[in-house]
């Protein structure tokens, strides 16, 4: 047990805390579960750029490839300092986290040349065309069709939803169909989409709290170069496993979990409050989940830190959250009366809480997972 | 930073398992409600060096920490073994701070076995013991319920407050003239525990900060909480492994999400409680301002963890697990009994709020 840096891990730390000294004005606030707006979005991809050119966005990203080529445990340390300092991290996290981690394993060396450098810096923001109205948890059902043309582009039809970033992003990742007439696994096929290209809309979805974090992506005889996709044709599900590897990467990570210093400043704000036995318990069991849930992230840091990948068992961290989060922000709103849920810390929280329980797999697929690969169940039956 | 164990810590939770495995601990566990004397463990602890795990080299003890100590409770906690550690470590813990050298030597080698008698207030309670100066000394005076380990304990170790309400600790030994130490049945027979009458007992004052005195209390629980995290493990264990091979419908029942999440529930509060151990053993070493806070909250999430993994094995194994013949019977027992000991489940949330409250 050592939370501590070694003097070589300090010494890194040391310069993050020096430049975020000099740069933190520059720095967007950290917010928990709440887009920001048309500016704040500017100044997020800004901050993404500067951080980037300082080899603190894409940091365990080759340098071939605009990266810092440093180890997964100073990628930490940069993380543990943005948090410690509330300021923001990446804007584009699917995009950096998963998007491009996937390129470099499947895509050729001309599509890693043209798109990696820009997406580093948010000049050119990615998003994620895989779920369909159709396919949640069972992804491999897409039924968005893409059909070989003639001059070896192709056209592709179907309906994309919960789309984070769609209406910012110059790209789009997209799994779709490419042969119906074999097993569903075996028909796929990742692609590379504009998202100006003639025949894609992107419209808004509103969530409880009345922001549209998601977006529905429509896609009407949308033209392909040819060259368009990610891997060999028909080798789809293994891209996108690839990349929903990642993804099961930072789910979890302690990034959406509700802070327990605000839950606590929350209740003591209230004398009543804070003498209360039934909130004393409550607060008690809350934060003993949340404490238990940052040093279970600590456990999989240093797995991390090792070089190692951890296993399906980091799902559990994702389920914590947010039962732990939402277990927050019921106490946190029940103290502060009827009024709290119409501020932005609370009230936020508990609208958009829900939600997030079927992000980055659904809290019951997050199940399935662990039971068969980490207890050694049977598993479910499976089409 | 590295936040697992290392491997010398690895080899001690694998000793602990071999040292148990020569036992029938839990045959020997089901005897006991049938009336017959548990057998002694102490025996055991003493050849693998269990009983001065805490203490210094100086006495020939092992040096170790909180870390180790609760990762020796796990593996006895799995085999619903007691070897009377958790009076004993806490009470050493003490007096490695403010004890004389040969009492300490004594207790390191197990020669002598000591017991923590928590008389202090908390949050919820008045303090249980009180302590007040006469011309012959310190007496206490008191009485105090579910002593964990103090039947045959040589030496008590006790917390209350003085005439002051300030906390203090103070030694006595089990034969000295006002002590009662009343041995009493409970729910799980493992277990060994008494009430402690103290009238106008005389005892030696232990020279410690008032603020360190707590230390056993949180000691204690996170020792408690360990335990119930090796007994939830078990439990998640054979609950898999009937669940792999008992077959309904034509499929294994672990096929069944209804049952299959329940397990994984099982698992994420038992991998809490685990993170929350290490928290604790980190503290402990290297941030002992947050022990308190730690402890409590190893006893809560591992406290959880046992509550719900020892009932929903029961529910897992059908009503096959509601017999008294299977091992079900046994870990639920120790899980209904430890839950309410040590101040209980609710008394350490109380205590993990109380840590954050203060500071806020």
């Amino acid at each position: 047990m050592d939370l501590e840096d070694s003097p070589e891990h300090a010494a890194y730390r040391a310069g993050v805390r020096a430049w975020l000294a000099a740069n933190a004005s520059a720095a967007p606030p950290r917010t928990v579960l709440s887009p920001p707006d048309e500016d704040g979005v500017r100044r997020h991809r800004a901050w993404q750029a500067r951080l980037a050119d300082a080899g603190y966005a894409g940091v365990t990203w080759p340098v071939e490839h605009g990266g810092a080529g440093r180890g997964p445990a100073q990628r930490v340390v940069v993380d543990q300092e943005l948090e410690a300092h509330g300021l923001a991290g990446v804007f584009d996290f699917i995009g950096v986290e998963m998007v491009g981690p996937t390129l470099m394993a499947h895509a050729t060396a001309a599509q890693c040349a043209r798109h990696l450098r820009p997406l580093l810096r948010a000049d050119e923001v990615w998003c994620q065309l895989f779920s369909e109205p159709g396919a949640g948890s069972d992804l491999a059902a897409v039924r968005t069709r893409a059909q070989a043309q003639p001059d070896g582009g192709w056209r592709v039809d179907g309906q994309k939803v919960w789309t984070t970033h769609a209406q910012h992003a110059t790209f789009g990742i997209m799994l779709a169909r490419t042969d119906p007439d074999v097993p569903k696994h075996r028909g796929l096929t990742m692609f590379v989409v504009p998202m100006d290209a003639p025949g894609v809309t992107v419209r808004p979805l509103r969530q409880i709290g009345g922001e549209a974090e998601f977006n529905e992506v429509f896609l009407d005889g949308v033209r392909l170069d040819p060259g368009s996709t990610v891997g060999a044709p028909a080798d789809g599900w293994a891209v996108a496993l690839t990349m929903l590897g990642f993804e099961r990467l930072t789910v979890g990570s302690g990034l959406h979990a509700t802070r327990l210093e605000r839950l606590v400043a929350a209740v003591a704000a209230g004398e009543a409050s804070r003498t209360d036995p039934l909130v004393r318990s409550r607060l008690g069991r809350i934060a003993t989940e949340l404490l238990a849930l940052r040093h279970f992230n600590l456990r999989l840091l240093t797995e991390v830190a090792g070089g190692g990948v951890p296993g399906p068992e980091a799902g559990l961290a994702k389920i914590t959250t947010v039962l732990a989060s939402f277990a927050a922000a019921q106490l946190a709103v029940d103290v502060g009366g009827p009024q709290a849920l119409l501020d932005a810390e609370w009230g936020h929280q508990v609208s958009a809480l829900p939600g997030l329980r079927s992000a980055g797999g659904t809290e019951e697929i997050l199940r399935n997972v662990i039971g068969e690969r980490v207890l050694g169940l049977p598993p479910e039956p499976r089409i | 930073m590295r936040h697992a164990l290392t491997e010398e810590q690895t080899w001690l939770g694998d000793a602990v398992a071999g040292a148990l495995a020569r036992q029938d601990t839990l045959r020997a566990a089901r005897a006991a409600l049938d009336g017959a004397a548990p057998p002694s463990l102490w025996a055991t602890a003493i050849e693998a060096g269990w009983p001065g795990l805490l203490s210094g080299e100086e006495v020939d003890g092992a040096a170790l920490g909180a870390l180790e100590a609760m990762l020796v409770v796990e593996g006895c906690g799995r085999v619903l073994a007691d070897a009377r550690l958790l009076g004993h470590l806490p009470a050493t813990a003490l007096l490695e701070m403010a004890g004389d050298r040969a009492l300490r030597a004594d207790l390191a080698s197990g020669r002598c076995r000591a017991a923590l008698v928590d008389g202090m207030a908390d949050g919820r309670r008045p303090p249980a013991v009180v302590a007040r100066r006469d011309e012959g000394g310190l007496r206490l005076r008191g009485r105090v319920e579910w002593v964990l380990d103090a039947p045959g304990a040589g030496v008590l170790v006790v917390c209350g407050e003085d005439e002051d309400g300030v906390p203090m600790a103070a030694l006595l030994r089990a034969e000295s003239p006002g002590v009662g130490v009343e041995a009493r049945d409970a729910y799980d027979a493992t277990r060994s525990l008494a009430s402690v009458v103290l009238d106008d007992a005389p005892a030696e004052w232990l020279a410690l900060e008032p603020a360190r005195v707590a230390t056993a209390r949180h000691l204690q629980r996170a020792l408690l909480g360990a335990e119930s995290l090796g007994a939830a493990g078990a439990c998640l264990d054979r609950a898999c492994d009937h669940a792999r091979e008992r077959v309904a419908f034509g499929r294994a029942i672990g096929s069944y999400q209804a049952i299959k999440h329940k397990l994984v529930e099982m698992l994420r509060r038992i991998e809490n409680a685990r993170s929350l151990v290490f928290f604790a053993g980190w503290a402990w070493r290297s941030r002992p301002e947050e022990f308190a806070l730690a402890a409590n909250a190893v006893l809560v999430g591992a406290g959880d963890a046992l509550d719900l993994a020892s009932r929903e094995s029961i529910f897992v194994h059908g009503g096959l697990g509601a017999t008294w013949e299977h091992d079900c019977s046994l870990y639920y027992r120790r899980a209904e009994l430890s839950r309410r000991l040590a101040g209980g489940a609710d008394g350490a949330a109380d205590a993990v709020a109380e840590e954050l409250l203060r500071g806020a």
